[in-house]
């Protein structure tokens, strides 16, 4: 009897060391940005575009990022959910056991584990052979490349998890595959949908490599797609590797502004996906 | 009076090489209720999800015979699934309403076979919840989930929601047995109402139920059919010894 006594607290006390480094490590991230951007933080930052010499403490702000990264980050997942979501679809056609559907979720886990940079060497090898430049619109292509095998598994897992008596309700009057996971499946798995894709919206916005090569890097604020444009993850690694103090400041305040736009992802996320779930069946 | 609805001829289903129906041949009768009884697992629900093909909708099936209804049989790979399933309605064992508002479950078969026009949604839709005795508990909240009902308005909604495409024939798979007594009887008082519209064929193992609603009664032993006939003369006086030792309860 102890001895179980004993092994329930080890383990008690193990699941606390674990919650404890996952969430030590959260908020000393976001201390570290949060202590170190503060000072430089200012309205000027979110409302200009960088004045000559910013690179180097001048004056001016990083709007050209942060416009570029929402122009990216909502372009590719865009991009991305349009050719997920009937993937998806096709998916739920097949049964459990089928080896097509199941080797292609192999495949998509795969490429889901790839380095968003091989993604960007690959679009980068294309543009060399079309010798084009750099812009807006590659930079979307890449990363809506890195989103879609992530944003398809995610959409298919909550697609699965619809129940079958469901879908049988909606065969037995008649329906064909394709209404019925248009209205059936894709309704009731909605909430989940909007979920992966605002998660997809998080890791576009937040990804360097990928667009490293392909978007380009500009102070102005692109206003065509054939523009080359500025992302924050860019921007915050252009200005850590200055050597000048004030500048890599600046860079945790850029960070401070990334963190913000993911929150204000997260929690829309959260709220959208409660509201939606006011037809689902529980 | 006893006009054939449903006629299955030397019927076999085999699920991955497995034989899970025998030879079986019955004529269902048109305008009655038939109860198919019989011990767990012995193909009730199977033979039930043959008539309107939704036994081969997750895993291949193999099937031998012929179930004819309206001249057609049903097992013909060409076979229009969609208007099979239009005429031959399905409630199932617990409730399944749609992730849609009331009113939308309702109409969900309508829209689907063609039918947007509001003012024929409306009508029908009251028609039908009239007729399972829901329109009085929910005509003032149509917009609300279907979801938010109680299991035993739920599955009169799914009733509604299967009357709405007027199909000629309802198969019913332990429709009760997910609802309290009152909700169950209460399901059991529309379907006896109904079958003079309907022919209504009745999934149960329970045999006070099947006692209390059929007019005629196929019972299944392990994938055979052992005995059919009017209910009255299976009940009082079966013919074959596993017929009885069944409705003596020895097993179950």
């Amino acid at each position: 009897m102890d001895r179980r006594i004993a092994e329930e607290r080890f383990f008690k006390g193990l699941m606390y060391v674990s919650l404890f480094i996952v969430l030590g490590c959260l908020i000393s991230v976001f201390a570290i940005v949060i202590i170190k951007g503060i000072p430089s933080l200012n309205i000027s930052m979110v409302t200009e575009t960088p004045h000559g010499g910013y690179y180097l403490g001048g004056g001016g702000g990083i709007l050209n990022a942060i416009v570029g990264s929402l122009y990216l980050a909502a372009g590719a997942v865009i991009l991305a959910t349009i050719i997920s979501i009937p993937t998806a679809w096709y998916l739920q056609n097949f049964p459990r056991s089928s080896r097509f559907a199941s080797s292609t979720r192999i495949l998509l886990d795969i490429a889901a584990g790839i380095p968003s940079l091989i993604y960007g060497a690959f679009v980068f090898l294309i543009m060399v052979f079309l010798q084009t430049e750099a812009s807006l619109f590659w930079g979307i292509i890449t990363v809506a490349l890195f989103l879609v095998p992530l944003l398809t598994r995610a959409v298919d897992e909550v697609m699965q998890t619809v129940p079958k008596k469901l879908m049988d309700a909606s065969y037995a009057l008649g329906a064909t595959k394709l209404e019925t996971v248009f209205h059936v499946v894709t309704k009731q798995a909605l909430p989940g949908i909007l979920t992966a894709v605002l998660v997809a919206f998080g890791r576009g916005i937040g990804d360097a490599a990928s667009v490293l090569f392909t978007a380009g890097y500009t102070d102005a604020i692109p206003v065509s797609i054939t523009d080359p444009v500025a992302t924050l993850p860019l921007a915050i690694f252009f200005q850590l590797s200055t050597p000048f103090p004030e500048v890599q400041e600046r860079a945790y305040a850029s960070g401070i502004i990334l963190l913000v736009i993911v929150l204000i992802t997260c929690v829309g996320s959260r709220y959208l996906s409660k509201k939606f779930t006011k037809y689902c069946v529980k | 009076m006893n006009e054939t609805e449903i006629s299955i001829k030397n019927f076999s289903l085999y699920i991955e090489n497995r034989q899970i129906l025998k030879n079986i041949s019955v004529d269902i009768p048109k305008n009655q209720i038939t109860a198919i009884i019989g011990p767990s697992g012995c193909g009730k629900t199977t033979l039930l999800r043959s008539i309107n093909r939704m036994v081969d909708l997750y895993t291949p099936v193999l099937a031998e015979g012929e179930i004819i209804i309206n001249g057609k049989n049903v097992l013909d790979p060409d076979i229009n699934l969609s208007l099979l399933r239009k005429n031959v309605g399905m409630i199932a064992q617990a409730p399944n309403p749609l992730p849609l508002s009331i009113y939308d479950n309702v109409v969900y078969g309508l829209r689907i076979h063609g039918i947007h026009e509001r003012s024929a949604l409306d009508t029908r839709a009251e028609q039908c919840l009239q007729s399972v005795g829901l329109w009085s508990e929910v005509h003032d909240r149509l917009k609300d989930p279907a979801s938010q009902l109680s299991l035993g308005q739920q599955q009169r909604l799914c009733l509604a929601r299967a009357l709405a495409v007027e199909p000629e024939i309802l198969l019913c798979d332990e429709t009760t047995s997910a609802l309290d007594p009152i909700s169950a009887r209460h399901i059991e008082n529309e379907l006896i109402c109904l079958k003079n519209d309907y022919t209504i064929v009745f999934v149960t193992h329970i045999l006070r139920q099947a006692k209390r609603l059929a007019d005629y009664v196929v019972f299944l032993y392990l994938g055979e059919l052992v005995e059919h006939g009017p209910a009255h003369e299976v009940f009082t006086n079966p013919q074959d010894p596993r017929t009885k030792a069944y409705l003596e309860g020895v097993f179950g």
